[in-house]
């Protein structure tokens, strides 16, 4: 498996801007990922990340969505989720992430909210 | 009878008369003459007495006034007055004599009278054998039976002082057999449960067989269980049984005995032997002989007991047994020998061993056969159930990586293709990649800082039913933390930093997660368990 770098674009669609993630979410992505966030909430009260092109998430990246989660909280911003595989759903419950956000399946479900 | 002597007397006059009883047989004899006045009943004649032999040779009526004897029974005939004596002889045996007084017409006996008393006495004597062998039996056997009685409460004793149930361990199956020759026995066999959670086994000969026997029997015993409490080594249980023994065990008797020590979760046994049969080992290949040798226990004092360590693979059993296996003999006169044992055991394994041993042994006697020896047999079988977690595994990968980020996921990548032929479905094989990855990362990143010239070692390990990944760094300056629940309010919060996840989320990953710091180097180690 070659080592995939992440990678990010951002999406506006009304009041919501989706991340289409892309890559790994470890910790090579904090920069990255931080950066999409802070561009992605100036313009947007709901930010919604789309995992379906991940395929890697690790301890670090868990992390960093925690991290994007408690700004999110901070400044009353939703943050949602879809696209996630089956073990990284997994990981989401485990993790009680799934308490905290919205998780959908696709985007259609996430726009619908 | 009594009838038929009191007309004797009638006919002759005789003023007294007596039987005594023979110097062979002790049993008194009821009196068979009763009107007399001066009795000399209950006559025991000693069989130094020249009278004894005087009266069984002479066989006919004997003038008592006219012997000229060195016989105290003599004296005591002379001074009841006895006149003539007839002795009453069956079979060259002396069994009474007839006493008799004065004639009551005062004249001496004549020659007719005497031929008339030695035909009486020649009828009177075969019907007195009758009467008295009779009455001998009857107390015979009263005795027998007192004898039989009390014997049965001796078995019984005895047979309280075997074990009353095998042990039960598991991975071992136990069985013994034990058949005294008579009601009761000088073999014996025990088990002791040692102290240090081993047990003892032994099986023990007295010389002789019946009641001294088994009373020997039951000073060794005891004397070997209040030993094996202090001493789990078979070599100073003997040691010390022999010198306790030694002091109070009767001239020329003594005790074989064949004593061992087994560790029942890996077979390894100890033996001594003070003089016994040796023990067989069935084995994979066959049989194996375990030598060991020591004197007899209360032959001589001060001897010691050499030690012979060996182990029982799983499938193997030893046989224990005692001469009356080996000693028995055929209605030929051929003895049952060690080699028929041998061939047995090498062609047998179980617990049924016994069994077939008897089944032989049965047949090899023949149906009227009388057990000559007491027959003690024991079989101590090792079949540990397939525990899993103790079985040695196969490594099935091994493999070490520099300390660099990125090559976890190369890592954990190999250890799933290791395991292909498991067919673990996606969420399994997901969770095992997930926790590899991380298990590594936290190897490269806290143990050895991810420097690039430390190195991340892995192996995989197949067990029959489970799969063991270790991944062990080269630092020891830090150890791995504590696993602990991530609290993701406190962490959304800002109480506790975001990060923090890895240990959790590897636990959750697998079955089974352990850490170990020893010798320089941390270890997760992470188990997964296969389905049967």
């Amino acid at each position: 498996m070659p080592f995939q770098a992440f990678d990010s674009h951002i999406r506006k669609e009304g009041d919501t801007a989706i991340i289409d993630l892309q890559g790994e979410i470890n910790g090579l992505a904090e920069a990255g990922l931080n950066q999409a966030y802070t561009q992605a909430e100036a313009s947007a009260n709901t930010i919604v990340l789309n995992f379906s092109q991940v395929d890697y998430i690790n301890s670090t990246g868990i992390a960093l969505i925690v991290g994007l989660l408690a700004r999110a909280r901070k400044e009353r911003k939703t943050l949602a989720v879809y696209g996630l595989s089956p073990h990284y759903r997994e990981i989401f419950e485990i993790t009680r992430l799934v308490d905290f956000m919205q998780i959908y399946q696709d985007e259609a479900s996430a726009m619908a909210g | 009878m009594s009838v038929f002597f009191q007309r004797i007397r009638l006919l002759l006059g005789g003023k007294e008369s007596s039987t005594l009883k023979g110097e062979a047989e002790r049993q008194p004899l009821p009196a068979v003459v009763q009107e007399t006045q001066a009795q000399v009943e209950d006559l025991d004649i000693p069989a130094d007495d020249p009278l004894l032999a005087y009266l069984v040779s002479s066989a006919s009526a004997v003038e008592i006034d006219k012997l000229n004897l060195d016989s105290p029974t003599l004296q005591r005939l002379r001074e009841a007055g006895v006149q003539v004596s007839v002795p009453l002889v069956s079979q060259g045996e002396l069994i009474g004599l007839l006493n008799l007084g004065d004639r009551m017409s005062e004249q001496e006996y004549s020659l007719d009278d005497r031929r008339l008393l030695d035909n009486l006495a020649a009828q009177a004597a075969p019907a007195m054998r009758v009467a008295q062998m009779a009455l001998l039996q009857q107390i015979q056997a009263r005795e027998r039976e007192r004898m039989e009685g009390e014997l049965r409460v001796a078995r019984f004793i005895q047979q309280n002082l075997l074990p009353r149930q095998l042990p039960q361990m598991a991975g071992w199956q136990i069985a013994a057999h034990w058949q005294p020759a008579r009601e009761v026995s000088g073999d014996f066999y025990d088990f002791i449960e040692l102290p240090d959670g081993r047990l003892a086994f032994l099986v023990a000969d007295v010389t002789d067989k019946g009641v001294p026997a088994s009373l020997v029997m039951a000073t060794t015993r005891s004397l070997l269980r209040s030993t094996a409490e202090r001493f789990t080594s078979p070599g100073i249980v003997l040691e010390r049984t022999n010198n306790l023994l030694y002091p109070d065990i009767p001239a020329k008797m003594f005790v074989t005995c064949l004593y061992g020590v087994l560790d029942r979760l890996t077979g390894e046994m100890t033996i001594a032997n003070a003089g016994h049969n040796l023990p067989y080992q069935h084995t994979r290949d066959g049989f194996v002989e375990r030598h060991a040798t020591g004197m007899p226990l209360g032959l001589m004092e001060g001897m010691t007991y050499p030690e012979v360590s060996f182990r029982l693979e799983p499938g193997d059993t030893l046989l224990l047994t005692s001469d009356g296996l080996i000693e028995a003999h055929n209605p030929a006169g051929a003895m049952f020998g060690f080699e028929r044992v041998k061939a047995l055991v090498a062609a047998h394994a179980d617990e049924d061993l016994i069994q077939t041993i008897l089944q032989d042994f049965n047949s090899f006697t023949g149906a009227d056969h009388q057990q000559e020896d007491d027959l003690t047999l024991m079989t101590l079988t090792f079949n540990p159930l397939p525990a899993e977690s103790e079985l040695p595994g196969e490594t099935i990968l091994e493999f070490a990586l520099p300390s660099q980020p990125g090559l976890e996921r190369q890592a954990a990548r190999r250890v799933l293709e290791s395991l292909g032929d498991l067919h673990l479905d996606e969420a399994r094989s997901k969770r095992l990649e997930t926790a590899v990855a991380e298990a590594t990362m936290n190897a490269m990143e806290h143990g050895n800082g991810f420097n690039p010239e430390l190195m991340t070692h892995i192996s995989v390990i197949r067990e029959a039913a489970r799969v063991v990944i270790r991944i062990a760094d080269q630092g020891d300056h830090a150890p791995i933390p504590e696993t602990q629940n991530p609290d993701l309010e406190a962490k959304l919060s800002g109480e506790q930093s975001a990060r923090g996840w890895g240990l959790f989320l590897i636990r959750n990953m697998v079955d089974e997660m352990n850490t170990y710091a020893d010798g320089g180097k941390n270890t997760i180690e992470l188990i997964l368990n296969l389905e049967s």
